[in-house]
C-alpha cells in the first residue's frame, strides 16, 4: 500500500520536474526575444524622429537620416517577392500536384533543401558572377533583387509544398470525381485552401530578405549614396548594410553608434509591420476562402 | 445487359496485390453492398469503377471493367468524362470550402456549363433530391461547414447527382454520421435507386442488410461470395461469409 503511495507520488513530481523545464525554456526563449528587442529600443529610440526616417544621411552618415536605405531595402523586399514568389509557387505547385512519387522528385526535393542551406555570401558571389557581371546588370537594384530572390526561393517553395501537402486529398478526388481536370482541381479548389498557408512563406521570406547582407554586399548595396534611386538598373542603399557599415567602417564608429542602433530599430519595426500585414492578409483570405 | 461488368480484375499497389480476380457485374438500377475486413479490397475495388485509383503511384491492373459494355480502362477513355458518369461519395463529408451554392454548382462549372439559370435549376433540382432544400434554402449563400455532418453529407450526395450521372459510388457514406443522420442517407439511397445504379462500401452489416439488393463480399482480396443480398444473410453458401456475417471474425 505505502509503496503504491510512494509510486504516485513519484510519477506526480517527475510530472512536475518536467512540465517545469519545459515551462522554463519557453519562457526564456520569450524573455530572450524581450531582451533583445528591448536593448534595441532604448538604445536607438532617441535618434528616432522624423528627419531621421525622411533625410540622407549627413556628415560621414553620423547625422541626418537614412531614408535612402529604408527605400533600398522596401524596393529590394518588393524586387526579389515579385521574382521569388511566382516562381517558388508554381514550382511547388508542380512538385506537389503533378511530379510522380520516384527518383526525379526526389533528387528535385533534397537540391531544394539543399539550396536552402547554401551560405548566403555564396548565393552573393553568384549573384555577382551572373547578374552584375555575366548578364551586366551591374551593381543594381536589379541584380540585388534577383539574388535576394534566389535566396528565398527554398523557403517559399518549401512553405508553399506544406501548405498543399496540408490539403485533405479528399477535397482533390472529389472535385476529380466530379470530371474536373487536374488544373481546374488545382487552381479551383487546392490553390484557394492552401492560400492563406502560402502567405506564411512569404511573411518568412520577407523577413529573411529585409535583414540579408550577404547578398547585397556585391549585387546593389552602396556605401554611401544621398540620393533615390531611379531605375532598377542604380544601385541603392540598404538597411542591413548601412548598419553594418556605420558599426565597422564609417568615417566615425563612435559618434555613429546610436545611429546604428536606430537604423536597426527601424529594420525590426518594417519587418515587424510587414509581418503584421501578412497576418492580417492571411485572416481575411483564409474567411473568405470559407465563404466563397 | 449488365450496367456495371468487372471480369478477372487483379489490382497491385507495388508489389502487393489488393485483389485477387475478382469478377463482378451489377444490373442497372439495383444497389450493390460490399462488404468485409478491413483491407478486403472492397474500396479498391470501388475506386477502380471511377478510375480514382489512378491517383496513387506504382499502381497496376489487369482485368476489364465495362461500363454500359464500354470498357473504361481502354486507352481512349476520357476519364473525365467518366468520372461525370460515376459519381462518388466518400468516407467523411468533404464539402469544399465555399458556399452551399457554389457547392453543387462546381460540378457543373468545371463541366462547361456557363449558363446561370441552367446551373441554378440544376442546384435546386439536385438539392431537393437529397432532401436538403428545406434546411437550406435560406442561406445557399453561406458556408458549407455550418451544416451539420448529415446535412454535408447529404450536399456532397447532391453536389454528385448534379451532374447527372447514372452510377453513384459510396465509400462508407454513413460511418461518420449520428445514427438519424445515417437513417436519412440510407432513405435517400432507397429512393435514388430508382433513377441511380449504386454500389457502397459498409461496414455496418444492417445496413447493407437494409439498403442493398445484391451483396458482394470480399476477403483478403478475393471476392468470396456475391448474391442477392437476402441469400447472403440467410443462407450463405461460404462458410467464411457466415462466419463473417454472424460476426465470427472481421
Amino acid at each position: 500500500m505505502t509503496k503504491e503511495i510512494h509510486l504516485a507520488k513519484q510519477k506526480r513530481r517527475n510530472q512536475k520536474i518536467a512540465f517545469g523545464l519545459f515551462q522554463f525554456t519557453s519562457y526564456a526563449v520569450v524573455g530572450l526575444l524581450f531582451v533583445i528587442l528591448a536593448f534595441i529600443v532604448i538604445k536607438g529610440i532617441g535618434v528616432i524622429s522624423w528627419e531621421f526616417i525622411s533625410e540622407m544621411p549627413k556628415e560621414g552618415m553620423t547625422k541626418g537620416g537614412i531614408f535612402p536605405a529604408i527605400v533600398g531595402t522596401l524596393c529590394l523586399v518588393f524586387g526579389s517577392m515579385i521574382f521569388a514568389f511566382p516562381v517558388g509557387v508554381l514550382a511547388a505547385i508542380y512538385m506537389n500536384e503533378y511530379v510522380k512519387d520516384g527518383w526525379m522528385k526526389k533528387i528535385i526535393k533534397q537540391m531544394t533543401n539543399n539550396l536552402a542551406g547554401v551560405p548566403s555570401i555564396v548565393f552573393g558571389l553568384f549573384g555577382m558572377a551572373l547578374f552584375v557581371n555575366k548578364l551586366e546588370f551591374g551593381d543594381s537594384l536589379l541584380a540585388g533583387s534577383l539574388t535576394l530572390g534566389l535566396l528565398v526561393l527554398p523557403v517559399v517553395i518549401r512553405t508553399t509544398e506544406e501548405s498543399l501537402k496540408s490539403v485533405d486529398d479528399t477535397f482533390r478526388q472529389a472535385s476529380l470525381g466530379l470530371g474536373a481536370s487536374k488544373w481546374q482541381t488545382t487552381s479551383k479548389v487546392v490553390f484557394p485552401i492552401a492560400f492563406p498557408n502560402i502567405i506564411t512563406g512569404l511573411i518568412l521570406s520577407i523577413g529573411r530578405v529585409s535583414g540579408e547582407t550577404a547578398p547585397i554586399l556585391f549585387t546593389v548595396a552602396a556605401y554611401f549614396l544621398p540620393k533615390l534611386p531611379t531605375s532598377i538598373f542604380d544601385q541603392a542603399m540598404a538597411l542591413p548594410y548601412h548598419l553594418y557599415v556605420i558599426s565597422t567602417s564609417g568615417t566615425n564608429i563612435e559618434a555613429s553608434r546610436e545611429m546604428a542602433y536606430g537604423t536597426a530599430l527601424i529594420l525590426i519595426i518594417i519587418v515587424l509591420i510587414s509581418n503584421l500585414l501578412a497576418n492580417a492578409l492571411r485572416k481575411y483570405f483564409g474567411k473568405k476562402v470559407k465563404m466563397n | 445487359m449488365q450496367k456495371i461488368e468487372s471480369k478477372g480484375i487483379n489490382f497491385y499497389y507495388g508489389e502487393t496485390q489488393a485483389l485477387h480476380n475478382v469478377s463482378l457485374s451489377m444490373k442497372e438500377n439495383s444497389v450493390t453492398a460490399l462488404i468485409g475486413p478491413s483491407g478486403c479490397g472492397k474500396s479498391t475495388y470501388l475506386r477502380l469503377l471511377n478510375r480514382m485509383n489512378d491517383l496513387i503511384d506504382n499502381t497496376k491492373m489487369t482485368g476489364s471493367i465495362l461500363i454500359d459494355g464500354q470498357d473504361i480502362y481502354e486507352k481512349n477513355t476520357n476519364v473525365d468524362d467518366l468520372r461525370k458518369n460515376v459519381g462518388m461519395v466518400f468516407q467523411k463529408p468533404n464539402p469544399f470550402p465555399k458556399s452551399i451554392f457554389e457547392n453543387v454548382a462546381y460540378g457543373l462549372k468545371v463541366n462547361g456549363i456557363t449558363d446561370k439559370k441552367t446551373i441554378e435549376e440544376r442546384v435546386i433540382t439536385s438539392i431537393e433530391q437529397v432532401a436538403l432544400w428545406g434546411e437550406v434554402k435560406d442561406k445557399l449563400k453561406k458556408s458549407a461547414f455550418e451544416l451539420s455532418g448529415g446535412q454535408q453529407q447529404r450536399l456532397c450526395i447532391a453536389r454528385a447527382l448534379a451532374i447527372q450521372p447514372s452510377i453513384l459510388l459510396m465509400d462508407e457514406p454513413t460511418s461518420a454520421l449520428d445514427p438519424i443522420s445515417t437513417s436519412k442517407i440510407e432513405e435517400l439511397i432507397y429512393e435514388l435507386k430508382k433513377q441511380y445504379t449504386i454500389v457502397i462500401v459498409t461496414h455496418n452489416m444492417q445496413q447493407a442488410g437494409r439498403v442493398s439488393d445484391t451483396t458482394a463480399f470480399f476477403y483478403m482480396g478475393e471476392l468470396i461470395e456475391y448474391d442477392k443480398t437476402k441469400t447472403i444473410f440467410t443462407k450463405p453458401s461460404q462458410k467464411q461469409t457466415e462466419d463473417y456475417i454472424t460476426g465470427r471474425f472481421g
